[in-house]
């Protein structure tokens, strides 16, 4: 469905029952291949643990992705509130790269 | 003094623009009480954001960590040692199928379908309590081996969490910051949990007595689903940093 004629119809025609079983079985793939990874793959030595780490990290970005868009059907709303929701999190990005550049001094200031 | 022509055609500046942002109304485009609930879901993260990277901070900064594959292997009242993450992948499709519901909800609420709206609300109803069910029973276990709130298991039972070669002082430490954080953090996700049910099952008794039916709209569904989906999605962060890493 385009953009055009889901504005058209108002704003809700965005969902429908193909597309939230499609999103619904996205997020359960997604999330069986984080259990092959955490109990196949990482046990058996096949990935070592700090490849799987950021590996975990994508697809749960992945994840939150197909969450906020399709389920909270944010993809579908008004460019100005899609940009007030996302831009703030901005401030979260900051405040990661803050703590974990701080967090390697810690371990000095413990020894 | 001549005489105003009226040209036929609309000069360019007097033309009424209809862009978002050209004033009149609304940019975003959206009722006020989802916008507001979309504004608070945003605080919301930024709660969640600050416990979860001061978890990361924490852990990034310890010498050892208690193994997430070790302290997490029992399905409780089933099996008590070797099964890591079975228990709680359950929990985590649980709350993704309780989602699922909940949209499915969303989606019958914009074609007016009472009947099916009660039955997926219910579902989702129904899926919060097993995922609070499931997290109770996780509590549980993890406090009949002695972690609580600064409270860790006895030095023997803490060193099977562990690797080899690490002294009881750095694993004692890590132990009740792991402890804390763990009980903080999934503790706050389990409230906002218990609230998502107690809020589902109002608006499930508004659906029941017709207020939305006599409303002509099925919003407020909507709206209430918006803050369950921020539920699950949390609980994506939680279960990836707390389990997986």
């Amino acid at each position: 469905m385009s953009t055009e004629t889901a504005e058209a119809h108002g704003e809700h025609e965005g969902m429908t029952r193909k597309r939230i079983i499609k999103v619904a079985l996205i997020l359960s793939a997604i999330t069986c291949v984080e259990f092959i990874i955490a109990l196949f793959l990482v046990p058996k030595g096949y990935i070592p643990g700090h490849i799987a780490n950021p590996i975990y990290i994508v697809l749960t970005l992945f994840k939150a992705f197909y969450i906020v868009a399709f389920f909270m059907h944010l993809k579908f709303e008004k460019m100005g509130l899609i940009f007030a929701i996302i831009v703030p999190i901005l401030f979260i990005i900051g405040l990661i790269l803050v703590l974990t550049n701080e967090s390697h001094h810690w371990i000095d200031l413990r020894m | 003094m001549s005489t105003t022509a009226v040209s036929p055609a609309v000069s360019p500046i007097d033309e009424v623009k209809s862009t978002p942002w050209s004033g009149g109304r609304s940019p975003f485009d959206v009722e006020y009480g989802k916008m507001m609930m979309w504004f608070f879901l945003l605080s919301d993260a930024f709660t969640f954001s600050s416990l979860l990277i001061s978890y990361g901070a924490i852990r990034f900064s310890a010498a050892a960590w208690p193994d997430a594959s070790l302290v997490f292997q029992s399905v409780p009242g089933l099996i008590e040692h070797g099964a890591p993450l079975v228990f709680v992948g359950i929990m985590t499709f649980i709350l993704i199928l309780s989602s699922v519901t909940m949209v499915l909800a969303v989606e019958a609420g914009h074609r007016n379908a009472k009947k099916e709206v009660l039955g997926w609300m219910i579902a989702t109803i129904i899926g919060g309590f097993m995922f609070l069910g499931c997290q109770a029973l996780e509590w549980n276990h993890l406090h009949s081996e002695g972690f609580w709130w600064s409270s860790i298991p006895n030095p023997e039972t803490l060193k099977e969490f562990f690797g080899a070669g690490i002294s009881h002082d750095a694993q004692a430490l890590s132990a009740h910051q792991f402890a804390n954080l763990f009980f903080t953090i999934t503790g706050f996700h389990g409230f906002h949990v218990f609230t998502g049910v107690l809020i589902n099952i109002i608006i499930t008794v508004n659906v029941l007595l017709g207020t939305y039916e006599k409303r002509g709209s099925y919003l407020m569904i909507e709206k209430v689903g918006l803050y369950w989906h921020f539920v699950d999605l949390v609980w994506v962060f939680v279960f990836t940093f707390f389990y997986l890493v």
